[in-house]
């Protein structure tokens, strides 16, 4: 079990992949996830998703649990 | 409550029609009916506009369209709902969205149906890339 990463549309395209994967630690954070993921800093109005639901960057996170990256949403 | 995420290029008129030829239960109730189509225009920002693609987060990009569609059912007395999005590559005129809501009286069905198509803008996981005459571009802000 680990964290699955995931990156859509711009953010996807500026880091060059669709996701990552990384183990957990205790008192993981969702920007804790991005620092060692991303390895840059977020472009301005990064949203993130926690198991496919609008999370924020302070949300713990732990093994088995779906992270994902993404600019402002643009459907319709 | 119906939602559907495709790839597949749709005709809204037939869509409806078939769907409410197949749905059942709802005889004699209907006093109204609200359909939002959105569609793809050829020109954005004053470029002419090739195509368009559409990327979506599969599953919370459907989680998110029938919590919105329960949502509209919970402010407003509604019978049903139908949500059709489309994904992947689109071209100009070809609808990118339909949004039917059905009640007993018309300010319901209208109110759910602009609630729906206006939360989707803000909260179902698409993104939109064009394809103008100066390359591939995000579009960055809904209008």
């Amino acid at each position: 079990m680990s964290i699955k990463v995931r990156y859509f549309a711009s953010i996807r395209e500026v880091l060059g992949r669709n996701g990552d994967e990384l183990a957990a630690r205790s008192g993981m954070t969702v920007a804790k996830v991005w620092q060692i993921t991303a390895q840059i800093d977020a472009p301005v109005n990064t949203i993130v998703a926690v198991n496919e639901e609008f999370s924020d960057w302070q949300q713990s996170v732990s093994d088995g649990d779906e992270v994902a990256f993404f600019p402002p949403v643009t459907g319709g | 409550m119906t939602v559907i995420v495709s790839e597949k290029a749709f005709l809204p008129w037939q869509v409806l029609a078939d769907y409410e030829r197949l749905r059942n239960g709802l005889q004699g109730q209907i006093g109204a009916a609200t359909v939002f189509v959105g569609t793809l225009r050829s020109l954005s920002q004053g470029r002419p506009v090739e195509a368009m693609t559409l990327e979506h987060y599969p599953g919370m990009t459907e989680k998110y369209l029938q919590l919105i569609c329960r949502e509209a059912g919970e402010k407003w007395q509604i019978l049903d709902s139908f949500v059709q999005h489309r994904y992947g590559r689109i071209l100009p005129d070809e609808p990118i969205v339909l949004v039917a809501v059905w009640s007993e009286h018309r300010e319901s069905a209208f109110k759910a149906c602009r609630y729906i198509i206006d939360e989707l803008k803000s909260r179902a996981p698409f993104w939109k890339q064009e394809q103008t005459d100066e390359g591939l571009r995000w579009v960055e802000k809904n209008t």
